[in-house]
């Protein structure tokens, strides 16, 4: 794990290795009653080894210690939208705030969550459970980025020129600056995450964590990489300003990037170009989410490694058919030896690419598929596994 | 009661001389640019059609399984593609910048497309704008249907943000380019004229106002001289993207649209379909890609897993070993976790076809590994045909 992904400066946090921790602290994966807001912020609890420590040692780490704004990319069909959401969800639990932002205006969010499509404001669309040791529940909002009513509100905040937005829009302004003058709504889009992220209401921080269901994986580097972008096109004025601190806060250790993927060739190629180009671009390459995850084959290695080369024993098969009063048609074993190999096949290629992954040196995390189809109780599941791994 | 959608025969569309153009659309990450491959290669080896691939980014391998190395705008012919039918098959991959430098040198003076072509707001526009790859695809598309030289042209269309946005990117765009602002900004350079500018006054302040705060002076410059640099071609976008447009909707396209049997896609698929009924686009029929399809699937979940359960427990009470059904215990629980797999893409595929009951569906199997060579390519063409 990269040193430079933490800066531990809202919490006296340790860091330790990622994966394996938090045993005993995994979130149950049913429905917590929210808490009124003011209870939020409990104070950190003691370690229960230790009672009598008076330090206040944080009872559970995760990998991504301050981090503020988390962006979320994968390759088309890796259900990058859905782990945004689960990410979202792990982060709100034990009693914290979460906003889940999408900007590719296909309100997914709002399919994930089984909600009436988003306008552009934020709703709260889920309550986290909470844990044993933060008993309250947490919450996640979320927002459905619009570029134009972004544009909107970036006029509006730093030039007081709201009124002027029909005017604009009749004009094309608007459709001009937000989908025509590349970069801008990129830029527009990013910069309110990252408003987001450093906006404070009275109590500090009004959300724990951001989370961004970006662009895909090979779109990434360009919509993260904001000023390059505008520099293009406009070397000074003020949207290149907005670009500049957007990027310090993008290219900041409060922002990491993670990579869902499939153990599939083309998602896995498209992590590793991404990680890559990311480095490349001087931003932060988060963790690696697996999904889909299949159970594994309960076959011995060698076993496994025949099956795969088209090798079972149909007559062992029948008679386990046999054994379990199970009636052969004449076929059945056959059939059922076909389903193995290919599924040894598609476990052999899919070691294969977990091995190339290996290679980024980045944190993974497995999340499991979910066979009878992702709904809100899978979303809770995926959401514990995140955190039973450290990723939130 | 079940609805059950009608056949989508692959074979009889890629033999009929008729279809000239078919355009694979839907979201990312459903084996678009696969399904595009194998169609292509289906129709030459097998219906002996002269095929060109138009591919934009494909993956690497399969790429190279076409023999694609890079980015060059040109139709390579595919190695090894041929087949009892006697059809060629060529394959391009798009290079958009390079297709939007052509359209400019095409239709302006050596100086002004020089000009142009130098332009730093050009050069945004060819190589950064959100539409401009689905722009330049749906180009590339109306110039190897005039050149002729190929009775099939197979399209995967650019990886969107949203699989219709190939569909309205050449027309916003085009309406862009012609539109009503890029008028306003002109004016001053064009007209010249006090009259004419006191009319525009009040609007034209405030857009340029509002333009340079947003963008900076020297933006705004760059744009005006782009567009008085392209003062020539006006028109002629937008007559492109008509073209194109018309195109798309003439008889001899076929759209397919592609998904895998999992929510999103088959959501998009759904969009598409409505889409493409609204716009009068000819829709084939939607290809559902990676459907598992199991050959023990007479033997349900339920029973499968209690088979294994009742052989782990004998195996496990059995003494050194003795009983050892763990091959049979790996198969029943591979078996029943398959099945819950099977049964929820199924009921994904009947809630599409519940809401669009008369648009032929054909399923392709899950392939163990990704395809990356005519082999592979040439298997899921065969699925084509048994479908």
């Amino acid at each position: 794990m990269p040193d430079f992904c933490y800066q531990p400066s809202d919490f006296s946090g340790r860091r330790g290795a990622p994966g394996g921790r938090g045993a005993g602290n995994s979130c149950p994966g049913g429905n917590c009653p929210g808490r009124p807001a003011g209870k939020r912020r409990l104070p950190p609890p003691q370690r229960s080894r230790a009672p009598d420590s008076l330090e206040k040692v944080r009872v559970r780490d995760t990998d991504w210690e301050g981090v503020r704004l988390h962006v979320v990319t994968g390759k088309g069909g890796t259900g990058k939208t859905t782990v945004a959401a689960a990410l979202a969800l792990a982060l709100a639990t034990g009693g914290r705030r979460v906003l889940l932002i999408e900007v590719e205006g296909r309100q997914g969010i709002a399919q994930v969550f089984d909600c009436p499509p988003l306008p552009y404001g934020e709703r709260k669309v889920a309550v986290a459970p909470g844990t044993t040791t933060r008993p309250g529940g947490g919450e996640v909002y979320a927002l459905a980025a619009d570029p134009e009513a972004a544009l909107l509100e970036y006029l509006e905040m730093f030039y007081n020129l709201r009124h002027a937005g029909t005017a604009l829009t009749r004009l094309g302004v608007v459709d001009f600056a937000t989908t025509i003058a590349p970069g801008v709504r990129d830029v527009l889009l990013t910069g309110k995450a990252v408003e987001a992220a450093r906006r404070k209401d009275a109590g500090g921080y009004r959300y724990d964590a951001v989370v961004m269901d970006a662009p895909p994986t090979g779109q990434i580097g360009r919509f993260l990489n904001v000023t390059a972008e505008i520099s293009g096109l406009a070397r000074v004025g003020p949207i290149r300003a907005h670009a500049e601190t957007v990027r310090k806060v993008i290219s900041s250790p409060a922002t990491a990037v993670h990579f869902v993927t499939l153990l599939e060739e083309m998602p896995v190629q498209e992590t590793l170009d991404g990680v890559a180009e990311l480095t490349g671009l001087g931003l932060q390459p988060g963790g690696i989410i697996i999904n889909m995850v299949q159970p594994p084959l309960s076959l011995p290695a060698d076993q496994l490694r025949a099956t795969a080369h088209g090798a079972v024993d149909t007559a062992e098969l029948a008679a386990g058919l046999k054994a379990a009063g199970i009636d052969d048609d004449g076929r059945l074993a056959a059939d059922l030896a076909t389903e193995l190999i290919t599924q040894a096949q598609t476990v052999t290629a899919a070691k294969a690419q977990r091995r190339r992954l290996a290679g980024a040196r980045q944190p993974r995390y497995d999340l499991p598929l979910i066979p009878y189809g992702m709904d809100l109780a899978g979303l809770y599941r995926l959401a514990a596994a995140l955190r039973e791994q450290g990723a939130a | 009661m079940t609805a059950v959608p009608p056949p989508l025969d692959v074979d009889g569309l890629l033999r009929d001389r008729r279809t000239r153009i078919i355009v694979c659309c839907g979201s990312g990450g459903v084996g678009k640019t696969t399904t595009a491959a194998a169609l292509g290669l289906r129709a030459a080896a097998q219906h002996g059609r002269n095929v060109v691939v138009l591919t934009v980014d494909p993956a690497r391998r399969l790429a190279q399984s076409m023999g694609l190395t890079s980015l060059d705008n040109t139709p390579r012919p595919v190695p090894g593609a041929s087949g009892p039918g006697g059809g060629s098959l060529h394959a391009m991959m798009l290079d958009m910048k390079r297709t939007f430098d052509e359209i400019v040198e095409q239709h302006a003076d050596p100086d002004r497309a020089e000009q142009i072509l130098a332009n730093p707001f050009y050069q945004s526009l060819s190589s950064g704008f959100s539409g401009t790859q689905e722009y330049m695809a749906m180009e590339k598309l109306g110039q190897l249907r005039r050149s002729d030289t190929w009775d099939l042209i197979v399209v995967d269309t650019p990886p969107s943000r949203s699989a219709l946005d190939f569909l309205d990117a050449p027309q916003r765009l085009s309406r862009f380019l012609d539109g009503k602002l890029l008028r306003l900004l002109t004016a001053p350079a064009k007209v010249g004229g006090r009259a004419y500018l006191r009319v525009l006054n009040a609007g034209f302040g405030m857009v340029t106002g509002v333009l340079t705060k947003i963008l900076g002076a020297q933006v705004l410059r760059d744009v005006q001289t782009f567009v008085s640099a392209l003062d020539t071609m006006f028109g002629g976008f937008r007559e492109r993207a008509d073209y194109t447009y018309q195109l798309l909707r003439a008889p001899g396209t076929s759209f397919l649209v592609i998904a895998a049997p999992e929510p999103d896609a088959l959501r998009e698929a759904s969009y598409f379909v409505e889409r493409l009924a609204d716009e009068g686009m000819p829709l084939a029929g939607l290809v559902l890609n990676r459907v598992h399809e199991l050959p023990a699937a007479r033997l349900s979940a339920a029973r499968s897993l209690a088979a294994a359960e009742t052989l782990q427990a004998a195996d496990d009470g059995a003494q050194d070993g003795a009983g050892g059904h763990a091959l049979a215990v790996a198969a029943l629980r591979l078996h029943a976790g398959r099945m819950e797999l099977a049964a929820s893409e199924r009921r994904l595929a009947e809630h599409f076809t519940a809401a669009h009951p008369d648009i032929p569906v054909v399923r392709i199997p899950a392939q163990p590994e990704d395809v990356h060579d005519l082999d592979g390519l040439a298997a899921i063409g065969e699925s084509f045909l048994r479908a």
